[in-house]
């Protein structure tokens, strides 16, 4: 599905560190779903050709001067999309998980003005088949952990392929998770009283390198997001008494 | 038991000798040595201060002395790495959001640069 858009109103943020054998076929497949549309990779101070070959790809770079680990590189993307007026921001990994081909599907979800951030779900339409067993454990534990606080169900709780109005930008060019964002940053959205909805997206798997988790990184990754989680509820607990 | 004093009392002004000598070399800010040097010289006025000892510890309900000089040198070192960590969450808070700014700053000025050097725009 391939849809013209007005240039100024979306902006497509990848956040990339290492990512030299992916980012320039992921920008590449992004210009292609949505021609004409701004992409704005945030390199987060890699130590390959990451940027030189997102800049020859057609895309925006903005490069961090040292190592911030996922939060602060989505954040800095969402920082500059904040001050330059996008209204859109639709978030793709570099590593080319995910298939920009949904772009135009989370862009639509988000035009319809009922939520304030889109969630690109594997499992809405049970397309999950790239998910490895300790992912998928992880994930139905997460999902069980924030329905109550959510007041709601999440299929994807841990997917980056995200798309936020200009309401939910403002608020994560403030405040964004910095290590682990993604479940936090449903449980900051959910105290803003904002709201998301999910839908379907394909997922692949990575295109060049492979993932660093391990059993412990899962074990620490689980521990953090829990932490996270718990502070938040305190702190709107300790604001709404 | 009056060796574990000594040993301690030493440790202390080993302590403080060394932080001491590492603010001279400008290795640690000032600011940064005074829970150190405060808990070393506390510390040591209570490895050589026995009756002091004696009294806490029966104060504290604790028929050892040794074992009160103990828990205190714990507990003030504990807070002294509370302190730190204070200090580095903070540091690394403003770390990250200059690192932000000094990233968004350099795009805009790469794009300004971009549009005067473009003939058009002249």
């Amino acid at each position: 599905m391939t849809t013209a858009m007005p240039a100024k109103r979306l902006l497509v943020l990848i956040p990339a560190f290492n990512e030299e054998g992916a980012v320039g076929e992921v920008v590449a497949e992004v210009r292609s779903a949505v021609p004409g549309t701004p992409i704005l990779v945030v390199d987060d101070c890699s130590l390959d050709a990451t940027r030189s070959l997102a800049e020859t790809a057609g895309a925006k770079v903005l490069a961090l001067p040292h190592h911030l680990g996922l939060g602060g590189c989505v954040q800095a993307g969402y920082r500059l999309a904040y001050e330059l007026g996008y209204d859109y921001v639709i978030r793709v990994d570099g590593d080319g998980q995910h298939d920009p081909r949904d772009i135009p599907t989370v862009l639509a979800a988000l035009q319809k003005g009922n939520c304030e951030m889109v969630i690109g779900s594997r499992f809405v339409d049970d397309n999950g088949e790239h998910t490895n067993v300790l992912r998928a454990a992880g994930i139905m534990f997460f999902r069980a952990m924030l329905r109550p606080i959510l007041g709601r169900p999440v299929h994807d709780p841990t997917s980056g392929y995200v798309g936020v109005n200009r309401t939910a930008l403002e608020l994560f060019s403030a405040t964004f998770p910095l290590e682990y964002p993604e479940i936090e940053a449903l449980v900051v959205l959910q105290r803003k009283r904002f709201r998301f909805v999910e839908v379907p997206c394909r997922f692949r798997p990575r295109r060049a390198g492979r993932s660093t988790i391990t059993v412990v990184k899962s074990l620490y990754y689980m521990i953090h997001v829990l932490l996270g989680v718990f502070v938040n509820v305190l702190k709107f607990e300790a604001r709404r008494k | 038991m009056d060796r574990l004093f000594d040993v301690v009392a030493v440790f202390s002004l080993v302590l403080i000798v060394w932080v001491l000598s590492s603010v001279r070399r400008a290795h640690i800010r000032v600011e940064y040595s005074v829970s150190w040097l405060l808990a070393g010289a506390v510390l040591l006025i209570l490895a050589l201060w026995r009756t002091l000892d004696d009294r806490i510890a029966a104060a504290l309900g604790i028929s050892d002395s040794f074992v009160a000089l103990a828990i205190f040198a714990g507990a003030a070192f504990l807070v002294v790495l509370y302190r730190l960590s204070l200090r580095i969450s903070g540091l690394k808070d403003s770390s990250i959001t200059l690192a932000q700014q000094v990233a968004i700053l350099e795009f805009k000025l790469k794009a300004l640069n971009e549009k005067i050097q473009t003939p058009a725009a002249r």
